[in-house]
């Protein structure tokens, strides 16, 4: 059913926790639908300089999760946004098409975060 | 690894009793039931003998009341459209429940496409069918009730007797699929008012692909599938002589054995249950707490989602199945565990464990060994996780 990435990254997620000081935080889906995930991302001169995650949800879900995080570490954030969920499922080695939509939400989570952090910033 | 089966109700083995009598008609007696030569009769004989044991297995008065289909599937569809379209002219009223198997739920769909009156009783927190509600729903107008014996994702164990003393008052049909029930525990037709009941053989640890309606001797259903006449008319097609012979054996072996399996099991199940209360916070049991089945125990988990349990334990070598919306095709949770009152996110973390007749102490012990371990896990990695568990 799951490629072996898939599997890997269930099984050993990168990234898994928290960041209390995050300089942003994404959310997205909710636990009635059976998937929510929560991006906190530090950024240091205009970059992702550490992330992390928590994930409710299916075993699809965990690893995009895990995925998105280990493609967005160290880079740029105008390139972290255009991390597409094509991206992370390609890179993942695909998923079943009925979790394509449902549980990959990972990098909506992650461009979340960044757009958080901008939005926080152009406040200050 | 050593692997370890917790969901025997996706699928069983064959018992190897089952497959020993069977093997014969695969090939020296391969004969067409319907033929008048001696293969002919030696394959009649032995699905007779087959019919017998069955009858014998659920108290049926006959044994020519065992129509013999292709499956439960197939006895539900026979059971539901078959009544619907021989009583058209007596009325339209359908009355079942919100927690019968797809197989009647979709039939009852497709009725009410075609005019019936279709009406679904709900359940309580327990998964029990009041039967004053049942009685609410019907009238003259009311053809068949049908409401399952014992329901397989919670194995809670319906008031079927009442039921149908409800149906028999107002001369409606009382059709009751017990695939999950026929082998656990005592069925009987003639004491619990049953006019029609659907059930598997691979639940009894047959083979798959063959079934069973019982149609009670005045009952009228009409056929769903035309040919040659087999059945009593009500099932045409060459009869499946090997698959119907191991079913016959099946249930002759349930008949013996039940017994003392329902109690073993029931062990297994309690034991798997208290270790799970005992050592893992937020656990808790669907379903009735003692009107169940022996070999069902569904629990939930909160916080955290059953597919990644379902993959977490698959990875210790264990099978189990979940409720969650993530493991069907649908991506909807288990119509049955949302009748019972749980909201989307507790269906989510539903697990099934179905213990089956090879099950044993130390495949309890596996569980208990990692399965703590695997929700705290899941759990500090999920962010609806109270901050007083995530340790």
């Amino acid at each position: 059913m799951y490629s072996e990435e898939v599997m890997d990254h269930f099984r050993n997620p990168r990234n898994v926790g928290e960041i209390p000081d995050a300089d942003g935080v994404g959310t997205v889906g909710n636990p009635v639908c059976g998937d929510m995930m929560t991006v906190y991302i530090k950024v240091k001169d205009n970059r992702i300089a550490d992330i992390k995650f928590k994930t409710f949800g299916c075993g699809a879900a965990v690893a995009t999760s895990s995925m998105v995080t280990e493609l967005a570490k160290g880079k740029t954030l105008e390139e972290a946004m255009k991390i597409t969920r094509g991206d992370v499922a390609e890179h993942l080695g695909g998923l079943p098409p009925i979790k394509m939509h449902c549980s990959n939400l990972a990098a909506d989570a992650l461009h979340g975060a960044i757009e958080d952090y901008w939005k926080k910033k152009g406040s200050k | 690894m050593k692997r370890v089966c917790f969901d025997y109700q996706a699928g069983s083995p064959v018992d190897p009793r089952v497959f020993e009598a069977m093997t014969p008609y695969f090939g020296t007696m391969f004969g067409n039931p319907s033929s008048t030569h001696a293969f002919g009769q030696e394959a009649k004989n032995a699905i007779e003998e087959a019919r017998m044991k069955i009858a014998s297995l659920i108290g049926a008065r006959k044994k020519e009341e065992i129509i013999f289909t292709s499956g439960a599937t197939e006895s539900n569809n026979l059971a539901l459209i078959g009544t619907a379209q021989r009583n058209k002219e007596k009325g339209d009223g359908i009355t079942t429940s919100a927690i019968e198997h797809i197989s009647i739920l979709n039939v009852c769909k497709y009725l009410a496409r075609q005019g019936f009156s279709v009406k679904h009783v709900p359940v309580d927190s327990y998964g029990l069918v009041d039967p004053t509600s049942v009685e609410k729903t019907v009238s003259e107008k009311t053809i068949i009730i049908s409401i399952m014996y014992a329901n397989g994702e919670i194995g809670t164990i319906e008031p079927i007797a009442e039921i149908g003393k409800i149906a028999h008052t107002h001369g409606a049909v009382f059709h009751v699929d017990a695939v999950a029930a026929v082998g656990k525990i005592p069925v009987d037709v003639e004491r619990e008012n049953i006019d029609l009941l659907s059930l598997s053989s691979n639940d009894l640890y047959g083979p798959k692909g063959v079934g069973a309606l019982y149609v009670r001797e005045e009952t009228r259903i009409a056929p769903i599938i035309l040919g040659g006449g087999q059945e009593r008319g009500l099932r045409s097609g060459t009869e499946n002589v090997p698959a119907i012979i191991g079913m016959g054996r099946a249930a002759e072996i349930a008949a013996k054995e039940m017994a003392d399996e329902s109690v073993r099991l029931a062990r297994l199940t309690d034991r798997l249950r208290a270790g799970i209360t005992k050592e893992i916070p937020y656990s808790y049991l669907n379903g009735h707490p003692t009107a169940r089945l022996p070999n069902n125990l569904s629990m939930r988990f909160s916080y955290i989602e059953g597919e990644s349990l379902v993959l977490s334990l698959d990875m210790e070598g264990i099978a189990v199945s979940s409720g969650s919306a993530c493991s069907s095709k649908t991506l909807e949770p288990s119509h049955v565990l949302r009748a019972i009152g749980l909201a989307h996110e507790e269906a989510h973390g539903s697990l099934l464990f179905s213990l089956g007749r090879w099950n044993t102490d130390d495949d309890v012990d596996q569980v208990l060994s990692v399965l703590p371990g695997i929700v705290s896990r899941l759990r500090r990695m999920s962010p609806l996780t109270p901050k007083n568990l995530q340790v």
